[in-house]
């Protein structure tokens, strides 16, 4: 927001770049920056992660425990998902309530992965419309570097395939937990967030935090294993042509099969 | 929205909607343009069963200070629902889905306000929802644009809002309350007619690759549709009933 000598020169150097077809970090234009994934990273949680997106780092863990479902929705599970930008990740961040753009971040990412229907909530139910299974996700940014959509959503998305769900029974309105036992998560497909960037009429993937700040508008297309797509959100201060919305798809698609491929690993470690 | 389920049908076999539509219709639109007398501009929409207040002040000083932008003027955004406006009575305190829904709408008449001419002013743009419908965010942004333009602020285009999506393995425009609840899919999309450039687009629900595009497609006709209501909207408020 205050725009200083060094960010305009940093937006100038960006935006003549792009003209020639070429980025800051010498990335192609719909490339990503190198993802890295560590599972298990937090014992204490039943799933957890550690994911890199370049210098962007997020830390997800998932507690699961039983809970009461929702009023209008008994015969599913609970599902919720959370982001938060932690004072440490960047020096504008600061404690306290969450600003517009952490809940737009915690409910994108959240959308993504309950539209695409990851977990199968109808068999998380332990006694329909008295008590179901719980799976919370909280995603924690800790260090900043651009595009927390995609890094909070892989780190999601890992949490959940590392995830071992305790088993539980249910007997005249006493849950109790079975020790020692564990079962996988009903997963039915893995969502991959695609977000793209746009400056001037150029679309670029995953932009870094200096490409971030010279955005015109952001998309985040999360698509599923069909290669279809179940979530999208627009943002930013400028709009899209249809032409455009049509090229962001077909990226989010293509690009979306590669980082599907690297959190498949994940689900088979 | 603690909705009972009922064994609705979305689609019949003659294509006709659950509330008596065909697929490619929008339901009633009307906006009425000037209806506040302290705002700078305003105006009040009935889509469908939504029924929804805008008003704008400004360009005004910005309080606080800090907010102020040097090189151009910034837009705020309230989406607030009244606690009467759904079924079961609403916080009136905003949600997070309000939050969320504010943070959209602004950035979707942003690139249609020439904010660049109003450096350190604030133009506020306050929406009430009295009564809340499948849809609501679209119809409030067509009367936050109306207001816009109501309050004489320099602007490149009409915003145009309206929603498509998938019901019954269908395409459709202009989701309701219903098709919301139980249909697979909801886009709302936003459209700047003359300039050609969608400013706001989320979706929920799985589409492949062609009924993405068919949905867009669909979905931007609804936002023609919805212009052509608005502009008769601030034709009345200047032109009075002469206007066709």
């Amino acid at each position: 927001m205050n725009v200083t000598i060094i960010d305009d020169l940093k937006k100038k150097k960006i935006t003549a770049l792009l003209k020639e077809g070429q980025r800051v970090d010498g990335r192609a234009l719909d490339e990503p920056r190198q993802l890295v994934i560590d599972t298990g990273v937090i014992p204490k949680a039943e799933g957890s992660a550690r994911v890199r997106l370049g210098d962007t780092e997020v830390v997800c863990g998932v507690k699961v425990q039983p809970d009461k479902p929702f009023p209008d929705l008994g015969d599913r599970g609970i599902f919720i998902c959370t982001a938060e930008i932690l004072p440490l990740a960047d020096p504008t961040a600061e404690p306290g309530p969450p600003g517009e753009e952490v809940i737009e971040l915690a409910r994108v990412v959240d959308r993504g992965i309950r539209e695409s229907g990851m977990v199968d909530l109808k068999q998380l139910v332990l006694e329909k419309d008295k008590s179901v299974i719980g799976i919370f996700i909280d995603n924690s940014v800790t260090d900043y570097d651009g595009n927390l959509f995609d890094a909070c959503s892989y780190a999601s998305v890992a949490s959940v395939l590392s995830c071992k769900l305790p088993k539980y029974n249910y007997n005249e309105g006493t849950v109790t937990k079975v020790e020692g036992e564990f079962t996988a998560p009903p997963i039915t497909t893995i969502p991959v967030s695609v977000t793209m960037g746009k400056i001037g009429d150029h679309i670029i993937v995953d932009p870094t935090a200096d490409e971030w700040a010279c955005l015109d508008s952001r998309i985040t297309i999360t698509t599923n294993d069909a290669g279809n797509i179940c979530a999208i959100q627009k943002g930013g201060h400028d709009g899209f042509t249809p032409e455009q919305l049509m090229q962001c798809s077909k990226i989010s698609i293509a690009t979306g099969a590669k980082i599907r491929d690297i959190l498949k690993k994940v689900g088979r470690s | 929205m603690g909705v009972k389920k009922t064994d609705i049908v979305l689609l019949d076999e003659n294509g006709i909607r659950c509330d008596g539509r065909k697929i490619n219709e929008p339901r009633r639109i009307m906006i009425k343009a000037g209806v506040l007398k302290n705002a700078n501009g305003s105006a009040y929409i009935e889509f469908g069963e939504n029924k929804i207040l805008a008003g704008v002040f400004g360009p005004r000083d910005v309080h606080p200070k800090h907010l102020a932008n040097t090189d151009r003027g910034i837009i705020r955004c309230r989406y607030h629902m009244q606690p009467f406006s759904v079924g079961e009575r609403k916080n009136p305190a905003p949600s997070r889905r309000e939050i969320e829904i504010s943070k959209v709408i602004k950035e979707a008449l942003e690139p249609a306000v020439m904010l660049e001419n109003f450096p350190r002013t604030v133009v506020d743009v306050f929406i009430e929802i009295l009564q809340a419908d499948g849809g609501s965010r679209c119809a409030a942004l067509d009367a936050a644009a109306v207001a816009l333009a109501d309050a004489g602020i320099p602007m490149r285009d009409m915003v145009s809002a309206c929603a498509a999506g998938k019901v019954a393995d269908t395409i459709v425009l202009d989701i309701n309350n219903e098709e919301d609840q139980e249909g697979q899919a909801d886009m709302p999309v936003a459209y700047m007619p003359n300039l050609g450039k969608v400013t706001l687009i989320q979706l929920d629900g799985v589409l492949t690759p062609q009924e993405y595009e068919k949905c867009v497609n669909t979905a931007l006709e609804g936002c023609k549709l919805v212009y052509e209501v608005q502009k008769k909207a601030l034709k009345e408020k200047f032109f009075g009933d002469d206007a066709q």
